[in-house]
């Protein structure tokens, strides 16, 4: 901005009309023309050469066009394949051929042109001399002069009750995306500290939904994932209750009994029969943590590397997960059934802002 | 017996024998199902048992002690059944080549019989889950949509969606299903070999591992989308291949359209101009 609009002495200027004239006008420079270029190329027997590769090259790009356009049209896909044919193949097939004529067609006319521009044409600086964006004084003045043509026009300097309404009209819909935020929400409150595991719910497992007796799981080193019984449709609710039970032998396992100011958090005394049941989301983003290694009973996490070891409280022993997995109680119930003893004890999942 | 073969073209032949066939399946289904895990060898036959045992000093005594109570390079096998042996000897894992994070797939140098009967053997010094009979691995009329289901759940993690395997902690992995019979799937579930969890009947009944198996042996038996297959991930190779390989090579065109001309070039057009 090299000129500031010195306050005009008459009327004041209305918000949105255009500020008055400059005083003083830009003198326009114009330019010579430049030199004429030579279209001689610089070496005849050179050009010659090139001139025929670039030919040859645009042959081969309008036999790859025309084979593309008939292989398009010649290989069937879809339901047209013949009867007993493989209908992925068939999609492979036409894709091999599209591709490649597609491929050798673009090719050959960028190489060409590329050999046109450095084979053929002279090679000579030119230069670009640069401008300022702005128009002309010109044209700024006459579109100065007209746009307060037409505010005078429409009176909507004279008539400032029309003015202020408009202002207050688009008022709203200038604050609605503002509003619009609240659909991020509703904030989560409490859900992320419970799962739906509550006293006597019995864990199914996933896929068959069978309840399972502790000597189901009778073999040291059997592992299986479990979900609550009646929540398989519940997606909402298997994203967080999702659980493994693992079998150990016994004197392998040590879960530590752990409090956090009164709650318990992990404990041998919520196992059953070496049973062991860990939460299958993992503490760091809550993927899936089921890769159990049975003979260092490792629980692997197969997104970032976490290693929990199974037999000691899930503790993190390599990886980014900060904490370990949590255990859920376990216990039998009068069918002899395996049920979670309560719910998880301490928010499953990754860490988030507010768990303390 | 030559009444039998004189009758075998009879009509009702081919019903008596899938009627006989089918009677001989379920009375060895109940065997090892009342049995459970714990069911003894298929063949208590003495000679295949002491075949086997000859067979176990042979080749495998050196390293599991030779009463196969394990010793401080290999586990006790005593418990360890049929089914165990017969995964891995079958998939040739066994007898070891050299102890390392993992044993590898290789082809195997023992006949099926003589598997059978180091099997038999192990089987008769402390029992351990037998191996399965053709009508347990048979995939006809098998659930395969609950079987990826189970897949997905139990298997996916370590194995791949699509059985490609996968990497482990400490060198150790889970191998690729590619090559897998049906009975070596199931003893796998059976026994959990080297890291792998144990599947056992109770947690995966036997009808559910032959779900599980018709998937593995169904999505092998698709056309793989991807011409390189990467775990069966579509043409995501081509995808890489095409994005580092074909980025360098356009910078590399990138730099030959803005390299400087050859020097007989610029001289030529010099004495032209």
């Amino acid at each position: 901005m090299s000129e500031t609009p010195e306050e005009p002495t008459g009327r004041r200027r209305v918000i949105g009309t255009p500020f008055p004239a400059p005083q003083a006008v830009d003198t326009i420079s114009t330019e010579p023309e430049g030199p004429e270029f030579s279209a001689e190329p610089p070496a005849p027997l050179h050009a010659k050469r090139a001139e025929r590769v670039v030919a040859a090259l645009f042959v081969l790009a309008f036999l790859a066009g025309c084979g593309f356009i008939a292989g398009y049209v010649g290989i069937e896909v879809g339901p047209a394949i013949p009867s007993g044919a493989n209908d992925v193949v068939a999609v492979l097939r036409s894709n091999m051929v599209l591709g490649t004529c597609l491929m050798i067609a673009l090719f050959a006319l960028g190489t060409g042109s590329m050999i046109w521009v450095r084979h053929l044409t002279p090679n000579i600086e030119i230069e670009e001399e640069r401008h300022d964006l702005q128009s002309t004084p010109q044209d700024r003045a006459a579109f100065q002069r007209e746009f307060a043509e037409g505010a005078a026009v429409s009176q909507v300097t004279r008539r400032p009750l029309l003015r202020r309404t408009l202002l207050l009209a688009t008022a709203p819909l200038a604050l609605a995306p503002l509003v619009l935020l609240r659909d991020l929400g509703p904030l989560p409150g409490t859900s992320l500290r419970h799962t739906v595991w509550r006293k006597g719910l019995r864990a199914v497992t996933l896929g068959a939904l069978r309840p399972l007796r502790p000597a189901d799981i009778s073999t040291p080193g059997s592992m299986i994932t479990v979900i609550p019984e009646g929540y398989q449709d519940d997606a909402d609710a298997l994203a967080k209750a999702g659980v493994i039970l693992i079998k150990f032998a016994p004197g392998e396992l040590h879960v530590p009994t752990i409090y956090n100011s009164g709650t318990q958090l992990y404990g041998m005394n919520w196992t059953i029969d070496n049973i062991v049941a860990y939460s299958k989301i993992c503490t760091h983003v809550g993927c899936p943590v089921a890769l159990y290694e049975q003979t260092t009973h490792h629980i692997l996490c197969p997104c970032h590397q976490s290693t929990f070891d199974a037999a000691n409280g899930a503790n993190v022993i390599f990886g980014p997960a900060a904490r370990a997995l949590p255990q859920l109680p376990l216990m039998v119930d009068a069918d002899g059934y395996l049920a979670a003893a309560s719910d998880f004890t301490q928010p499953v999942g990754p860490s988030f802002w507010e768990r303390g | 017996m030559s009444s039998i073969i004189s009758r075998r073209r009879h009509p009702a032949a081919g019903y008596a024998a899938v009627a006989g066939g089918l009677v001989l399946a379920g009375a060895l289904y109940s065997a090892f199902s009342a049995g459970g895990a714990s069911a003894a060898a298929p063949d208590q036959n003495s000679t295949q048992v002491a075949q086997g045992h000859s067979l176990f000093i042979e080749s495998c005594s050196t390293c599991h002690g030779l009463d196969a109570q394990g010793t401080t390079q290999a586990p006790s096998l005593v418990g360890a059944g049929a089914a165990a042996v017969y995964f891995q000897m079958s998939t040739g894992r066994m007898p070891a080549r050299e102890l390392g994070a993992e044993e590898d797939r290789k082809p195997t140098s023992f006949t099926t019989q003589q598997i059978y009967a180091i099997a038999a053997y192990i089987a008769s010094i402390g029992g351990g889950p037998a191996i399965p009979t053709p009508a347990q691995i048979s995939t006809t009329g098998a659930n395969t949509a609950l079987g990826e289901e189970l897949f997905s759940t139990n298997c996916a993690q370590c194995h791949g969606f699509a059985g490609a395997g996968g990497a482990l902690t400490y060198g150790k992995y889970a191998p690729p299903l590619t090559a897998s019979t049906p009975a070596q799937i199931y003893t796998a579930m059976l026994t959990g070999p080297e890291a792998m969890p144990v599947f056992g009947d109770g947690t995966v009944t036997p009808a559910e591992k032959r779900d599980i198996i018709a998937y593995i042996v169904d999505t092998r038996a698709e056309t793989n989308p991807g011409g390189f297959s990467l775990g069966r991930t579509g043409t995501t190779t081509e995808g890489l291949l095409a994005w580092i390989g074909g980025l360098g090579f356009l910078v590399l065109i990138a730099m030959w359209l803005t390299a400087k001309r050859r020097d007989h070039l610029k001289a030529e057009s010099e004495q032209k101009s």
